[in-house]
């Protein structure tokens, strides 16, 4: 018979003692930020991708990031509503859901997941690295906020390297404009040990988030590096990045993922241990926010465990070596800032989902297409085409969004989920099932 | 017997196919999926039943050898009869339920007028019903709710005058009853109508009909083993099968549109909520998909909308906009702007045939989007699903298919609507076999 429908109330849903650290983490991120009005701290706020953590931190910032408060309104099933408002004030139905979820919320007395209103940005530090939307959205908060902007620009790594004219480009503009700005709207004198001490500690959170997605090599594989993989993301690629959190964080989820390789487990899913694996799969794309628990059903309930993603990527390409360094403080700020995933060029994502697929030994690519962002989504086809090619592995597109709940229609998406999973498995099993 | 069944859920109709172990087609059954996939899913099913049962019924009469001619007069003759008999046992069973709710207070003064009434139209029913099973009887639609109900609505008019019954009270009785009637599963043996029906063409007819008879008897008993059963289609997942017995459309449609064409590499098929493009390789095996989105632009469900918008049969549609000569072209795939689009230009003069053209072709070029996405037609390209039966439709999918592509072989079945059905069938058969990891017979 089908397996019954569990409908798990919030309470029942099973997480790994990590994931309610990592909420707790970001829950004190969150207080931290709402009570900045009555601390007298004073907020930043930039992006995830090559955000810059530890210089915000050098300037006692606090980091204030829109994508993720439109995240969490997404999970918490208030971006609707938010990008309603933002449609009501004129806002394109086509634009970015994350500016439009942000736009709404703030129009709304942007309350925060808390409940309690977020602050006012001191600065706006953004930091260019593949998305042109972000400018568009910091002129719009520019223009609410009245506060200073700050546009670092990051060379878009069209050649697939990064070159010494790249790094001194950069470097020039944190000296010459990024740090003086902030010190001067932070009252803070720019301290270039403490960005050293807090590289240190990058660089150990660092070394253990890698050892963690990497586990994903395993059969089964102990993580799902996409939905798991988001929790996982949280604390490097938002405020706590530099941070002893960060580093007490990867090292009780090393320790968590390394007793389920012991066993042989597979990840953690809201409705208990993942059964039997039986799809490795690698993903490419955000996920959809709007309908997390029921996507990621749509996986396990498959036994497919998602074992490599490029949206862990988007926050700093780990995996590929990088390590923030002590030693060139600011050059290494710039080359973290040029290798994220977003600011790569298409020949470098699809050399990354291949070599995904074949170092992880994955059945094959998902890609999930993002109705209304235009940046990851342009060029997805190719990639498809190309990683296809070269792995010989087949590949399959879904559409939803970020966290606008009205373009994720379930039946379609479980349609063509299904399809995918029966198709792998088909070419999986060879000619002689389909003579 | 052993036999697997494939059975297609679709959102408009639900598509049944039998087929032997030999990888043979006993029968292919259809009807509309109402609400309700459980009923369709039985009806399909059945009248995929009686289908095998005339393929049974001439194989059994091959192996007699000679009578031609008179085999097919002879099943023609039973098949008309058998459904008579089926449209008579329904009719029945309208009857019996539109009577049951001439009750209560509302039917307490005209309760019995209305009763004699409903007796008198469904006696002029049944008198007429041969007539519409007659060999040259043309009828426009095999499902019950058509063809009951257009005969109903006229007759009761008539009666209800006569009788001095209010019309809308025998209208209102009927509409409550048909739903239920529809969304009952026939009942009876099929064997016992089979019977019934056989009766009737044997004192209908002479000569080689009793020899027949005696030969469809043997066939008759023939027991139809249902060995293995597959689901496809939107529906699949309301119905109680396991997930072994539940194969994915885009699956489906490859491997049937593959059994029918061999060298078919690339499918499409528009059904009534999406569109799919499929490439399959030389086994059959899907390589390859991309359909539509969560938006319905492009598919069958926006002709729906039109026909609704023109107030004409889907049809209707086809045949009109092939009477183009110089079609408009139209931009929005939308089915919401649909309507919208086709008044403005209606109220700026624009002939309907033009716009309907342009209309057909609006979705086809939406179709070739999905195509390429899903990496281009090659040869040889089939084209399945209900849209497939709208010659506007094809005519412009050939044109756009040659400009783009050039000389593409493109396989257009009569019986394309059961392509997903048939996928499904004969993964039940390989199911059965053991041949499919992981799924146990």
């Amino acid at each position: 018979m089908r397996p019954s429908v569990v409908t798990a109330k919030a309470e029942d849903v099973l997480k790994d003692a990590s994931m309610i650290k990592q909420k707790e983490m970001m829950a004190k991120h969150y207080e931290r930020l709402s009570s900045a009005p009555e601390t007298g701290a004073k907020v930043a706020s930039t992006f995830v991708p090559g955000n810059l953590n530890e210089l915000i931190m050098c300037f006692d910032l606090v980091n204030n990031l829109p994508e993720v408060n439109a995240i969490q309104s997404g999970l918490r099933k208030q971006s609707g509503s938010y990008i309603m408002e933002a449609e009501r004030a004129g806002h394109s139905e086509d634009v970015c859901t994350y500016v439009k979820s942000d736009i709404g919320m703030m129009m709304k007395g942007n309350i925060g997941p808390n409940g309690k209103k977020l602050p006012d940005p001191d600065v706006l530090l953004l930091s260019y690295t593949g998305c042109f939307t972000f400018l568009k959205w910091f002129e719009l908060l520019r223009e609410q906020y009245k506060c200073p902007t700050i546009f670092l620009q990051t060379p878009y790594m069209a050649d697939g390297k990064v070159t010494p004219n790249m790094v001194q480009y950069m470097v020039k503009q944190f000296k010459e404009t990024v740090i003086p700005t902030l010190e001067e709207v932070s009252g803070v004198k720019f301290d270039i040990d403490r960005l050293r001490e807090y590289l240190k500690k990058s660089a150990q959170a660092e070394d253990d988030l890698v050892y963690i997605l990497e586990t994903g090599k395993n059969k089964p594989s102990p993580i799902d590096a996409y939905f798991g993989g988001i929790y996982y993301i949280g604390p490097i690629f938002g405020a706590f990045r530099g941070t002893d959190d960060a580093i007490d964080y990867y090292k009780f989820l090393r320790e968590e993922v390394d007793q389920r390789l012991l066993k042989g487990l597979g990840p953690v899913t809201p409705d208990g241990p993942m059964a039997e694996e039986k799809y490795r799969l690698v993903v490419e794309g955000p996920p959809n926010y709007t309908s997390f628990r029921q996507f990621w059903k749509m996986f396990y309930e498959e036994g497919a465990t998602v074992v490599a993603s490029s949206y862990t990527k988007v926050g700093g390409t780990y995996d590929y070596g990088f390590r923030h360094d002590p030693d060139r403080p600011l050059e290494s700020l710039a080359e973290y800032c040029l290798g994220v995933y977003t600011n790569r060029s298409l020949p470098m994502r699809i050399d990354m989902l291949s070599d995904y697929i074949n170092e992880y030994e994955a059945d094959g690519l998902l890609i999930n297409s993002i109705k209304s962002c235009n940046s990851f989504s342009a060029g997805q086809l190719l990639i498809m085409r190309e990683v296809e090619k070269r792995t010989g592995k087949p590949a399959a597109f879904i559409e939803t969004d970020l966290v606008d709940p009205r373009y994720f229609s379930a039946a379609n998406v479980k349609n063509r989920l299904e399809s995918y999973f029966q198709m792998v498995e088909q070419k999986r099993s060879g000619k002689g099932a389909a003579a | 017997m052993k036999t697997f069944v494939g059975i297609d859920l679709g959102s408009t109709t639900t598509k049944a196919v039998m087929m032997d172990e030999d990888e043979r087609i006993l029968g292919r059954g259809i009807t509309n999926s109402r609400s309700n996939y459980e009923t369709a899913c039985s009806v399909a099913t059945e009248e995929a039943k009686i289908d095998a049962r005339f393929t049974l019924f001439r194989r059994e009469f091959g192996a007699a050898g000679a009578l031609d001619d008179q085999v097919e007069e002879f099943l023609g003759a039973l098949e008309r009869s058998f459904r008579l008999e089926q449209f008579l046992e329904q009719l029945g069973d309208l009857e019996e339920t539109c009577v049951k709710l001439v009750r209560g207070e509302r039917f307490e003064k005209i309760g019995d007028g209305v009763k004699a009434a409903l007796a008198e139209v469904f006696s002029r029913l049944r008198s007429e019903a041969p007539a519409m099973y007659a060999p040259d009887a043309d009828r426009k639609s095999d499902f019950f709710r058509d063809i009951a109900g257009s005969r109903y609505l006229a007759v009761a008019e008539e009666v209800g005058r006569e009788a001095g019954v209010s019309y809308d009270v025998l209208l209102n009785v009927y509409d409550k009853s048909i739903i239920a009637v529809e969304n009952r599963p026939p009942s009876g043996k099929l064997n016992e109508k089979f019977k019934a029906a056989m009766q009737r063409v044997s004192q209908e007819n002479t000569g080689a009909a009793t020899i027949l008879g005696e030969k469809a008897e043997h066939a008759l008993g023939i027991e139809l083993e249902e060995t293995y059963l597959v689901g496809t289609g939107y529906g699949r997942v309301t119905l109680p099968f396991s997930k072994e017995h539940i194969r994915s459309e885009i699956l489906c449609h490859g491997l049937g549109a593959h059994m029918m064409y061999p060298k078919t590499r690339t499918v499409l098929d528009i059904g009534g909520q999406d569109t799919k493009g499929i490439q399959v390789n030389p086994d059959g095996i899907v390589e390859n998909f991309q359909m539509n989105d969560r938006c319905a632009a492009g598919t069958g469900r926006y002709l729906g909308y039109i026909a609704d918008e023109m107030n004409m049969g889907l049809h209707e549609l086809g045949p009109m906009a092939l009477k183009s000569k110089k079609p408009a072209r139209i931009n929005s795939t939308c089915t919401v702007f649909a309507g919208a689009e086709l008044r403005d230009r209606l109220a700026l003069g624009e002939a309907r045939e033009d716009i309907l053209a342009g209309l057909h072709r609006a979705i086809i070029l939406r179709s070739m989007s999905i195509l390429s996405r899903s990496g281009g037609v090659a040869d040889e390209f089939t084209f399945t699903g209900g849209v497939a039966k709208n010659e506007a439709a094809v005519r412009e999918l050939k044109k756009l298919v040659f400009e783009n592509y050039g000389e593409v072989k493109i396989n257009i079945g009569a019986e394309s609507i059961y392509t997903g059905a048939l996928g499904a069938s004969e993964f039940a058969r390989r199911a059965a076999h053991g041949r499919i990891e992981g799924v146990e017979a």
